[in-house]
């Protein structure tokens, strides 16, 4: 297998190299290049329809890009199936398996991996009360708030023990009274797990809040990749510098909360 | 992963149902007052009295009308036994046929995004659009001797036409889209999410369909099979043209009745009848029971 990433940018973990595709002769990602290292949270953080959510299924191999390389812990992962590149994927709507309960849900990976029973008992146990939900294990999707059923989504993702998880606009089915409130808790826990992780959004406030590093996307192009305080205060295009709303910044640095 | 566009199309949906089974709650409206309730009540009564149940009563009166001697003799008959026993091989074959088809096609045409879905769906919905008697005469254009395949089908000792085969054949036709007319609108709305999400965790496309799909399909399966079942059974227009009436051959529970009409033996006609209308009836209470445990 080739070895890619390891090159003049360091050991990235996520490394997108020149990758284009497009739907139908829409340009949803035109060279992209950009890399996230082992243990950080990046965000993808651009307007709807700038082509984020492709550069997440790409990754997670549920889109295939037309060229460009995209390697994963230093692997070139274009041919291998999403199934083994070691991901956990959290679906926009979290695409719970609506007629399982919970624990089932957050088993159904290890099942399919063929782990022994008591195995699996012991990890649902575990990531039920990583997300504080040991007493709903029997429920239904449809018995949970939109906040649980991020929590399990979460869980079910994590449950084989990816090495990176992926999370598509993981708080825009959520109500702006409880997003900011799960916003640390993700942050915190995706912290605790020390999992590297890539999520997507179109709100800055929550990329600013949460994310080590930004990668700006705009009508299928990166715009500019870096830490929250390089966007804010070195915007390297005019987009950028129109796009981030920095007295919106400054005041979330005061520890002021701007809704 | 197949390198083929695959999206969730939701706006693009190919059979934006009329399907009973997905009822939309409407909100409570304003309530008519008591007066127009008691008219369409008395309207609808009215109208079920005369379209349904005069004829059902006729069926049973007559049927009965020479006593139940006559009446399991018409039953028993030789050629009733035959008839039915052609008639439920027909409908067992096509639903099981256009349940097969009816999965496939409506898992293509919902989780798979290619150019010309859309004429694929409308092609599938010709049944419904021409008259049986059409069908019928198509296949004999088709199939019979003097037809496209007609030299084909005679050098090879194939017989369709006036035989049980073209009577199967024509029976599926009709049947062809229920299951897929059923499928398509629940599978559209379930979307890809769940499957992909499986995909991911390394489950292959068996336990995909076992513990995600199905699940979800499994009353609106169902329900098609249900109708398409009725259907079957009561097929006449196509089967009549393909069948050429060969009695104890190829005559059919409906072809039969007729038959026993046109040679003034009403009360065996309406013997045959009521056999088919308990058929009916046991596809009613089924396809009721699955509506309740659908909505449930």
């Amino acid at each position: 297998m080739e070895v890619l990433g390891k090159g003049e940018q360091g050991s990235m973990y996520v490394q997108m190299e020149h990758v284009c595709k497009t739907f139908d002769g829409f340009h949803a990602s035109s060279d992209v290049s950009f890399g996230v290292e082992k243990g950080q949270l990046a965000a993808l953080l651009g307007p709807s329809g700038s082509g984020k959510t492709t550069i997440l299924r790409m990754i997670a191999g549920l889109d295939m890009p037309d060229s460009g390389d995209i390697a994963i812990n230093g692997v070139r992962v274009n041919d291998i199936p999403g199934s083994r590149r070691g991901i956990g994927f959290v679906f926009q709507n979290y695409a719970l398996f609506r007629y399982m309960t919970v624990a089932d849900n957050i088993a159904f990976g290890l099942e399919v991996q063929k782990k022994g029973r008591k195995e699996i008992k012991t990890r649902v146990e575990e990531l039920l009360e990583l997300i504080s939900m040991q007493d709903l294990g029997k429920r239904y999707p449809h018995q949970l708030s939109g906040g649980q059923r991020q929590r399990v989504a979460f869980a079910r993702a994590l449950a084989p023990n990816p090495q990176l998880l992926l999370l598509d606009e993981p708080f825009a089915a959520i109500d702006a009274k409880v997003r900011r409130e799960l916003r640390c808790w993700l942050k915190e826990m995706i912290g605790r797990v020390g999992i590297t992780s890539i999520f997507v959004t179109h709100d800055q406030e929550e990329a600013m809040e949460v994310a080590d590093t930004i990668i700006i996307t705009n009508q299928g192009r990166i715009e500019q990749t870096g830490t929250p305080d390089e966007i804010c205060l070195h915007p390297q295009t005019e987009f950028v510098a129109d796009f981030i709303d920095v007295a919106r910044y400054e005041a979330l640095h005061k520890g002021n909360t701007v809704l | 992963m197949a390198k083929k566009v695959q999206r969730t199309y939701q706006q693009d949906i190919v059979g934006d149902g009329i399907s009973s089974i997905q009822k939309v709650r409407e909100p409570h409206r304003e309530r008519p007052g008591k007066g127009v309730k008691y008219v369409l009540t008395g309207v609808c009564t009215l109208f079920l009295s005369v379209m349904l149940l005069l004829p059902l009563t006729v069926v049973v009166t007559n049927a009965l009308r020479d006593g139940w001697e006559a009446y399991r003799e018409a039953v028993s008959d030789e050629y009733t036994i035959k008839a039915l026993q052609l008639t439920l091989l027909a409908a067992v074959t096509a639903v099981a046929v256009n349940t097969v088809f009816g999965l496939f096609a409506s898992f293509l045409l919902s989780k798979y995004y290619f150019r010309g879905r859309r004429i694929l769906a409308a092609l599938i919905d010709i049944p419904f659009a021409i008259s049986p008697v059409i069908a019928g005469l198509v296949f004999i254009l088709t199939f019979g001797n003097v037809g496209w395949m007609g030299d084909f089908l005679k050098s090879h000792d194939i017989k369709i036409v006036f035989a049980v085969p073209g009577v199967v054949l024509a029976t599926v036709f009709v049947t062809f889209p229920f299951v897929f007319r059923e499928l398509l609108p629940v599978l559209n709305a379930q979307g890809k999410d769940e499957e992909e999400a499986a995909a991911l965790m390394g489950a292959g496309g068996f336990v995909i369909f076992r513990r995600i799909t199905f699940p979800h399909i499994r009353w609106a399966l169902l329900y098609g099979v249900i109708l398409c079942a009725a259907r079957a059974l009561g097929e006449f227009g196509a089967v009549s043209v393909i069948s050429g009436h060969l009695r104890g051959k190829t005559n059919t529970l409906p072809l039969h009745v007729e038959i026993l009409y046109n040679e003034f033996n009403t009360t065996a006609a309406f013997a045959v009848s009521s056999v088919l209308v308990v058929l009916a009836v046991l596809v009613l209470i089924a396809r009721n029971i699955v509506e309740w445990k659908k909505d449930r």
